[in-house]
């Protein structure tokens, strides 16, 4: 026979009874819905943690003074009476010594409430080196950065981020040249950085001043931080491959001009980004993994749904079976024309669970601030799996109809 | 062109062996119209299952046109019943959510016409039975009759050389009964087979020729022309 006559017997079987088909694939679209959402809301929490982090810079160490708490890393204890154990030394021996390093910035940073043309602003400001925009991926959107020289002479110069210049001089004014009274200290504003919208964890990255770091340490920041101190310093490798062996090589020297005696702790911490995206990568994917089981756990429930109807369906439809043997149906025929009707329920079923996953997904994402993203892969593959589903269930009511019996088939009333 | 010699059929029925059919021989002549009468349980239902190929001899030998059908596969029985075999069944057997036409067609779908073509053909059966206006009509919707006339379309679907019938008239009254059975007198003439299997005399006394079965054994061979 023709396999495309098949397709007629399946839809015809299946238009049949309509009701009941739409309740045998609801299973499958239950099923396939609930895999599409999870694997976006999974992908969506991915998409944030990378953004998150990415957004400090890219290939980038942090070091900070003091001992890091515990040995995974993670978040920077001041360690107590430890005091300032970065310099500007530091830094210095960094960028001369250690190899395929891109920039190496050293910074301080307080708060401070800016005044200009009588409007208030509450901010954070950072004392940075030139070389700070380039480890932490910014991008001066109009003027420029205070250089070298300005840092050192320490000019009252800053470059203000965009939500400061908004807040100060309104969306519409040109801010370069304008003066800014930092805890009543006037500077010039000579730039404004590049838009950088909110971070993956919810700052503002736009609320910002720069400053020439002399400058910021002495007016600013205060005592807190003396002489030419630094309480962070950035380094970004040349590439991706090489921030493991800097890492390393930078600890080595810093132990070393910090006299930290082998076995001994060390008095500053690297927080390396991109081992901490992965860790926190994995731990969204195991999430999103865990998730998707156990949907997947509703298209196998889905399955067996398929197989029960497929099962009844055998059993009323035997005469028409022994029929179709009597005139010519071979064992195959009849059992593709089960398959097909069984991975037919469970497509139709999986195409329509993708769509309502897919809305599913995009409404909890307008509705909800949930950050989803539905990967384009979901859809090969919810739809491949839904075919597999049909195949594996239709399997086994296809071959029971194909071992009918012809004559006995004929006589079941 | 049938040709059948010591056919053994023996089903086990627990420790049981029954032999439903115990060593018949049996020729048939293209063109003839035979009848094969006896009680239920004799056997002759068990000997339509083998000619229609639906069922296998224990032993024996069934030569169809010269080729062994007692030795053919599942998928060559398949492809022998849906070519030179057609079936007529008391109960109709037509599928109920099928139009006459498509019920027409079904024989044809499995020998691989394309759809065009089986259309053509099954609307010149129904014709030929004489139901042209009731092409579009599911089973329900048809008298026993013409249901029967339907299944009738359907076995000449594939111009087959034998038409086997199993208790044709039993589920009609005697008129619709009748002109079943002249329907059959009619392609007989046109040159085809026809072989009815049936415990009714009246509907043997249609046929050229009675072969009668008790006991898994031919006991008569009638081929005494009462017309």
């Amino acid at each position: 026979m023709r396999r495309i006559d098949l397709v007629g017997f399946a839809a015809g079987a299946i238009a049949a009874h309509p009701m009941r088909s739409a309740l045998t694939s609801l299973g499958v679209v239950i099923g396939v819905a609930a895999v599409v959402m999870m694997t976006s809301i999974g992908l969506g929490a991915q998409q944030r943690v990378t953004s998150a982090i990415g957004g400090l810079g890219s290939n980038l160490l942090i070091v900070s003074p003091g001992a890091s708490r515990g040995p995974g890393g993670g978040f920077v204890s001041q360690g107590a009476g430890s005091g300032m154990s970065l310099n500007e030394g530091d830094a210095e021996a960094i960028a001369a010594q250690v190899e395929s390093v891109a920039a190496v910035a050293p910074a301080v940073r307080g708060g401070a409430q800016l005044v200009a043309d009588g409007a208030n602003w509450s901010t954070r400001v950072e004392g940075v080196t030139p070389d700070y925009l380039v480890a932490r991926d910014l991008t001066i959107a109009s003027g420029r950065m205070f250089d070298e020289n300005e840092a050192r002479q320490g000019r009252k110069v800053i470059v203000i981020g965009q939500t400061v210049a908004n807040e100060l001089f309104g969306e519409e004014a040109d801010p370069i040249g304008k003066r800014i009274r930092v805890r009543s200290v006037p500077f010039e504003v000579i730039g404004v950085l590049a838009s950088k919208g909110q971070s993956g964890f919810g700052q503002d990255q736009d609320d910002i001043v720069l400053g020439p770091l002399q400058a910021v340490r002495s007016r600013v920041v205060g005592r807190r931080v003396k002489g030419d101190d630094v309480q962070t310093i950035y380094v970004k490798a040349a590439s991706a491959d090489d921030l493991d062996r800097v890492q390393e090589d930078l600890s080595n020297l810093l132990r070393e001009r910090h006299r930290i005696r082998p076995g001994q702790e060390d008095d500053f911490s690297v927080q390396n980004m991109a081992s901490i995206m992965e860790a926190m990568q994995a731990s969204v994917k195991t999430f999103t993994g865990l998730l998707a089981a156990v949907a997947a756990v509703s298209l196998v429930v889905g399955g067996v749904g398929i197989m029960n109807i497929m099962l009844v369906a055998v059993t009323e439809r035997t005469r028409e079976i022994g029929l179709r043997m009597a005139v010519g149906a071979r064992r195959q025929d009849v059992l593709f024309q089960f398959a097909l009707e069984a991975v037919t329920l469970s497509v139709i079923g999986g195409a329509i669970g993708l769509l309502i996953g897919i809305g599913g997904g995009v409404l909890m994402a307008r509705l909800g601030d949930w950050p989803v993203a539905i990967a384009g892969w979901s859809i090969p593959v919810s739809l491949g799996f839904s075919l597999l589903v049909g195949l594996v269930f239709g399997a086994y009511p296809s071959w029971r109809a194909a071992r009918l019996d012809p004559i006995e088939a004929l006589r079941r009333e | 062109m049938i040709e059948i010699r010591d056919l053994e059929k023996i089903y086990q029925m627990g420790e049981e062996r029954v032999a439903a059919l115990a060593g018949v021989s049996l020729t048939i002549d293209r063109g003839e119209h035979v009848a094969i009468i006896g009680p239920s349980g004799s056997g002759k239902s068990s000997l339509m299952n083998i000619l229609g190929g639906l069922d296998r001899p224990t032993r024996g030998v069934y030569r169809f046109e010269g080729d062994d059908v007692g030795e053919m596969d599942d998928d060559a029985l398949a492809d022998f019943r849906n070519r030179r075999i057609g079936f007529v069944f008391q109960s109709f057997q037509l599928l109920p959510r099928l139009s006459a036409l498509q019920n027409v067609e079904l024989p044809m779908v499995y020998a691989g016409l394309p759809p065009t073509e089986r259309r053509a053909r099954a609307a010149a059966m129904l014709e030929r039975v004489g139901l042209g206006s009731r092409m579009g009509h599911r089973p329900t919707q048809l008298s026993g009759g013409q249901q029967q006339r339907v299944a009738i379309a359907r076995a000449l679907a594939n111009a087959p050389d034998l038409l086997l019938a199993d208790e044709p008239t039993g589920a009609l009254d005697t008129a619709t009964g009748e002109e079943v059975l002249a329907l059959f007198r009619q392609l007989n003439a046109e040159g085809l087979t026809i072989v009815i299997v049936t415990h009714d005399l009246e509907v043997a006394a249609a046929a050229d020729r009675r072969v009668t079965f008790r006991d898994g054994l031919i006991v008569s061979d009638d081929k005494g022309a009462d017309r």
